[in-house]
């Protein structure tokens, strides 16, 4: 079922999507060239004793999208938990090694895992609204606790209309903003995660295999955001889906059992593998 | 059609296997359905019985019953007014210092407690639904009003000065409203933390993760993603703890004083509906005083049934909302 929905819309948008990606790929070399947003060094994460990720080290560019593929159980999850704190709050569970955001370690001694997420934003593989909650009350849930809240009531009203708009949900709900996040469907749902996650304007924003559970449209819809998102915001999704890494992402990271096998850029990584695990995945031979 | 070969004949016997076992179904749904139907049978029974034997006393004394303070058995008078009072205020009493005590501990076992401390207190505090009431009853006359009356009641009214207010004044006895609604407090608190802690704990990981990625602390996550994700629980929960109080006799008739007056002080003694039944029923020898009591016992009846049509209705509104 899953293989039906992700290859036959990615047939259709490879031609939109990716065409204009040589114009805006020179600044982008540049800036990526600058200062990566997130630099992981000899990245280990533990389930109690076992490894699921295993001496990672790579650069995600900042203002670009950075996708993580590999077959399932490869820790490329974890590996993504591992970039905003997020793996420590499952229970037995260590992390080992260096995660920059920024300049900033995160994992330095005296950081705070609560504020390092106000940073580094994060939307997961089902759509997670708060179900008691108004759609506007959901897009302002993390305003209440965020490092720079808006101070007046207009002000909150202009950051819940532009983090709606920049999730390119606005004009589906600004008709019935207090009507419950349970009326929309699902695509619809996660689009007001990643609008929630937007709204306390973080640095860097973690995609957990955020159209898994979504339809081919949705799925679509999705990924065209992600596209547009590098604009303002650093982006590292995780993917199973290959074509949606090919279709989204400038560099593409490739894992196997915990390992990185491979990071480059998205284009040469699919083209031209140079490590034959990799071209194995990439042409389904395995996964 | 015509190409079943000759060798089919053992499945017709199969056919006959099958009918027997929709009849063994019939058997086992009809069972099944008469246990459903007899419950409501049962109640509306109860319920006919009531209002049959109640009648007399309500055609008579008409709603004289529950607004008026007389109860004078000798003049036939019979108003449970103060009962009804004391019934509903030792209940609000109870749940006002049970509600934050129970949600707090479901919260800490659901939320902060180490897994190893989780299984004993969570038993512990559910034993405390397994204390007899009479036991309830006797350690609040030998130890809860002592100390009532020798320290909680004295501290609140002159070191807090609560006194001032109608509701703390007047002379501490140890027997009153304040003693009844501490008794009811432990008696439904077992009630509405077990059922909190097992819906906080039937919080999906996926909403915790949710208020987590977003920057939220233990406590943020747990104000606003956790429990208001549970509140409808929460809410069945309380109503739960509150019919318990409402109809709770022995542990109440023991501490509350039994005096029919209506008080605004807590510390003044009162009277419950239950009590007041409980106190009187064997020397009802009228027919009016029995009929008065039944009467008594039918506005309990209505009451609790109330109490539980709004906790269902709660509950029902709160679910539907997320069900959409």
């Amino acid at each position: 079922m899953q293989q039906s929905t992700e290859v036959a819309p990615g047939a259709r948008v490879i031609p939109n999507v990716v065409a204009p990606r040589p114009v805006a790929a020179p600044a982008r070399e540049a800036s990526t060239a600058d200062k990566p947003a997130v630099i992981a060094s000899d990245l280990w994460a533990y389930f109690g004793d076992t490894a699921a990720v295993k001496d990672v080290s790579f650069a995600a560019p900042a203002q670009a999208v950075t996708a993580i593929i590999g077959p399932s159980g490869c820790g490329k999850s974890t590996l993504l938990r591992c970039l905003n704190r997020m793996h420590e709050t499952a229970p037995n569970t260590r992390v080992e090694g260096k995660v920059e955001i920024l300049g900033t370690s995160i994992y330095g001694e005296g950081t705070s895992a609560t504020v390092v997420r106000r940073h580094v934003g994060m939307v997961f593989q089902r759509p997670t609204p708060f179900p008691t909650m108004s759609i506007r009350n959901n897009v302002a849930a993390g305003l209440r606790v965020a490092a720079e809240r808006p101070q007046s009531r207009a002000g909150l009203q202009d950051t819940i209309e532009e983090a709606l708009k920049r999730a390119g949900l606005w004009e589906e709900v600004k008709d019935r903003l207090d009507d419950s996040a349970m009326a929309l469907s699902g695509g619809q749902q996660q689009r007001l995660c990643i609008a929630r996650a937007l709204a306390i304007r973080p640095r860097v924003i973690l995609l957990d295999e955020p159209t898994a559970s979504l339809d081919p449209l949705s799925t679509q819809k999705i990924e065209e955001l992600v596209y547009h998102l590098r604009e303002t915001v650093t982006v590292v999704i995780v993917t199973h889906n290959m074509q949606q890494a090919a279709r989204v992402s400038d560099r593409t990271a490739f894992l196997l059992v915990g390992e990185l096998v491979e990071f480059a850029a998205t284009n040469a990584l699919f083209t031209a593998p140079k490590d034959p695990r990799t071209e194995a995945y990439i042409t389904g031979r395995f996964g | 059609m015509t190409a079943i070969p000759a060798d089919s004949a053992p499945k017709d016997r199969r056919r006959l296997a099958v009918h027997r076992v929709e009849i063994g179904d019939r058997i086992y749904e009809i069972l099944t359905t008469a246990c459903a139907l007899v419950v409501p049978a049962l109640v509306t029974a109860i319920a006919i019985a009531i209002f049959a034997a109640a009648w007399p006393a309500l055609t008579k004394l008409s709603a004289s019953i529950i607004t008026s303070s007389d109860w004078d058995v000798g003049a036939g008078r019979f108003g449970a007014a103060p009962a009804l009072f004391g019934t509903i205020v030792s209940s609000a009493v109870a749940l006002v210092i049970a509600t934050p005590l129970a949600i707090g501990v479901a919260i800490f076992l659901s939320e902060f407690s180490p897994r190893w401390l989780r299984q004993p207190v969570g038993f512990l505090v559910d034993l405390l639904a397994a204390v007899p009431s009479v036991v309830y009853g006797l350690w609040g006359i030998f130890v809860l009003i002592p100390m009532l009356r020798e320290h909680v009641m004295p501290f609140l009214r002159d070191t807090l000065h609560l006194g001032a207010t109608p509701f703390f004044s007047g002379a501490a006895y140890g027997p009153s409203m304040l003693a009844a609604g501490v008794i009811l407090a432990i008696m439904a608190l077992p009630y509405i933390s077990a059922v909190s802690r097992e819906v906080l704990l039937a919080v999906p990981r996926s909403q915790r993760e949710a208020a987590l990625a977003l920057g939220a602390t233990r406590w943020e996550m747990i104000r606003d993603a956790v429990v208001p994700y549970a509140k409808s629980g929460i809410i069945g929960g309380i109503m739960l703890g509150l019919g318990r109080a409402l109809g709770e006799t022995m542990a109440v008739t023991m501490v509350i004083g039994n005096r029919p007056e209506i008080s605004a002080s807590l510390f003044a003694p009162g009277y419950t509906m239950a009590s007041l039944i409980a106190n009187e029923f064997s020397e009802a020898t009228s027919d009016l005083h029995l009929s008065a009591l039944m009467a008594v016992g039918a506005v309990l009846f209505i009451i609790t049934l109330i109490v539980n049509a709004i906790a269902r209705w709660l509950v029902w509104q709160v679910s539907r909302e997320r069900a959409i």
